[in-house]
């Protein structure tokens, strides 16, 4: 017995308006569970089907889907953060003291950007060693691996150039401490020192130049790769499971897109 | 994986997954299972629910913390006034642990450069099916490389007085020699375990504990000057 509720809902979902945005019908069968993934942007990066011993926690403890999670509360706090900040000096500074003292829940919405971020950057190294430790990075994911590295490089490049934000004492010598190690790179070292910070110091340029790599260009790189980096674990046959002989591995998951609803 | 025992006898009853099948298996033999076709979930709704049921609860507790937990903020940056020790973001204290042994090119340049070529590499090698135990095969040769490669990293760190990477260094080394002289058919569970564990195994395990043990010194045990300090007397 479907309730009142229940009822309307399912007349909407049936109507014409709501067909025309999402291209799959409704219903419970298996086939339109399917195409409600298949035929969504976001979710068709997705496979239909997941092995059920690899939904159990055991089996990835989800670091991955929980990194992925981080991310989400880092862009939502971080957009907000950005309503209240100025990339100058020494305005940045005094955004931060008008988020703890003046802007209603500014303090809990830097404290929640802050401790997710210190999150992903563990989590992100949790899930490369489980991910290790299970053999997952084996034929046919070596390149899912490698794209996996260069997501830990993204996350460490977001973590970093945000901590100069604040434009504190803390951030501000952490940041000396971090950019003079790039001086020493053999032969063009000043010159990448130059290029990162717009001078020869931190300064106001370098606050500048971190502001926009952490706000636009490492985040549209991280959901780039993000996108890729899912959508090949439905290419390279789901999620990977140990099996008594790993070479079987190959044959038993390259034959994916065969199966899936057209 | 496999948990090798003298004697396994199984029925399962379900019919689509397994049909009826007694299996025994036996040490040093194994039945040869390819499972083409296992029990699947939707991902929609299932998976999709148990992923969102994750990533709330995880914003769940990120909530909680954040209420009572505040994020440090110091004085406005002053570029005159330099405060003992300057420390990076602890993910990277680590490397400026090491920053004060090397010169900055080896640890601020050469290490980093090549970890990311390590780890970029790992899947490529083909010496890290699980089946093949670094000891198993060409023994005496492989042990003498192990010994030559170990003593020489030891040597290594001594020199430079990197004392606090010697312990990792040590324990993932005994741990190996136990490994060379375990079989798969070993009685002990845990000397199995070893004794099947590949080259890339034993490097990223070393890692893992050197990264953990230069970040927590780095984190909680230098103080002015890159000193020893201990946390709870400061």
């Amino acid at each position: 017995m479907s309730t009142k509720a229940e009822q309307i809902i399912e007349q909407v979902r049936a109507g014409r308006v709501w067909r025309s945005v999402f291209r799959s019908g409704t219903g419970q069968s298996t086939l339109h569970r399917a195409l409600a993934i298949q035929q969504n942007i976001f979710l068709h990066l997705f496979a239909t089907k997941v092995r059920k011993r690899m939904v159990r926690f055991s089996a990835t403890w989800y670091l991955g889907t929980l990194t992925f999670g981080t991310f989400l509360i880092l862009v939502i706090t971080g957009i907000l953060l950005m309503l209240y900040y100025h990339p100058s000096v020494p305005q940045a500074y005094a955004d931060m003291k008008d988020l703890q003292f003046v802007v209603s829940s500014g303090l809990f919405l830097r404290n929640l950007h802050r401790w997710s971020a210190q999150l992903m950057v563990f989590l992100v190294f949790a899930h490369m060693f489980k991910v290790f430790y299970r053999g997952a990075y084996r034929t046919p994911r070596e390149f899912n691996w490698v794209i996996g590295i260069v997501l830990l490089l993204i996350t460490l490049l977001l973590s970093y150039t945000g901590y100069l934000l604040p434009w504190d004492q803390l951030a501000y010598w952490a940041i000396t401490v971090g950019s003079n190690l790039s001086s020493a790179v053999p032969l063009v070292g000043s010159k990448i020192h130059f290029l990162l910070l717009g001078g020869n110091q931190v300064n106001a340029n370098a606050l500048l130049r971190f502001y926009v790599l952490h706000c636009v260009i490492l985040p549209l790189a991280a959901i780039l790769f993000i996108a890729i980096h899912f959508w090949r674990i439905r290419k390279d046959g789901g999620l990977y499971v140990q099996q008594s002989d790993p070479r079987a591995q190959a044959d038993v998951e390259s034959e994916p897109d065969a199966k899936e609803v057209q | 994986m496999s948990d090798p025992k003298d004697f396994v006898a199984s029925i399962d009853s379900d019919q689509r997954r397994s049909p009826t099948r007694v299996v025994f298996v036996t040490r040093r033999t194994s039945a040869q299972v390819r499972v083409t076709q296992e029990d699947q979930v939707q991902t929609y709704p299932a998976v999709l629910f148990r992923a969102a049921l994750a990533i709330e609860l995880l914003a769940i507790a990120l909530v909680l913390v954040s209420l009572f937990l505040n994020s440090p903020l110091e004085g406005i940056a002053d570029p005159t006034h330099t405060p003992n020790p300057a420390k990076a973001p602890w993910y990277f204290l680590g490397l400026q642990e090491l920053l004060h042994y090397f010169p900055p090119v080896v640890a601020g340049v050469l290490v980093p450069t090549l970890l990311i070529i390590a780890l970029v590499v790992i899947p490529y090698f083909n010496i890290n099916i699980e089946a093949n135990g670094l000891f198993l095969k060409d023994r005496t040769k492989r042990l003498r490389l192990f010994y030559l490669a170990a003593l020489g990293m030891l040597a290594f760190l001594l020199v430079f007085h990197v004392y606090v990477a010697v312990p990792p260094t040590v324990i993932v080394a005994l741990a190996m020699i136990v490994a060379a002289n375990s079989t798969p058919d070993s009685p002990s569970r845990f000397r199995r375990y070893l004794a099947r564990k590949p080259l890339a195994y034993w490097i990223m395990t070393w890692f893992l504990f050197e990264l953990i043990v230069l970040t927590a010194v780095g984190t909680w045990f230098r103080g002015p000057g890159w000193s020893w300090v201990v946390p709870w007397r400061s």
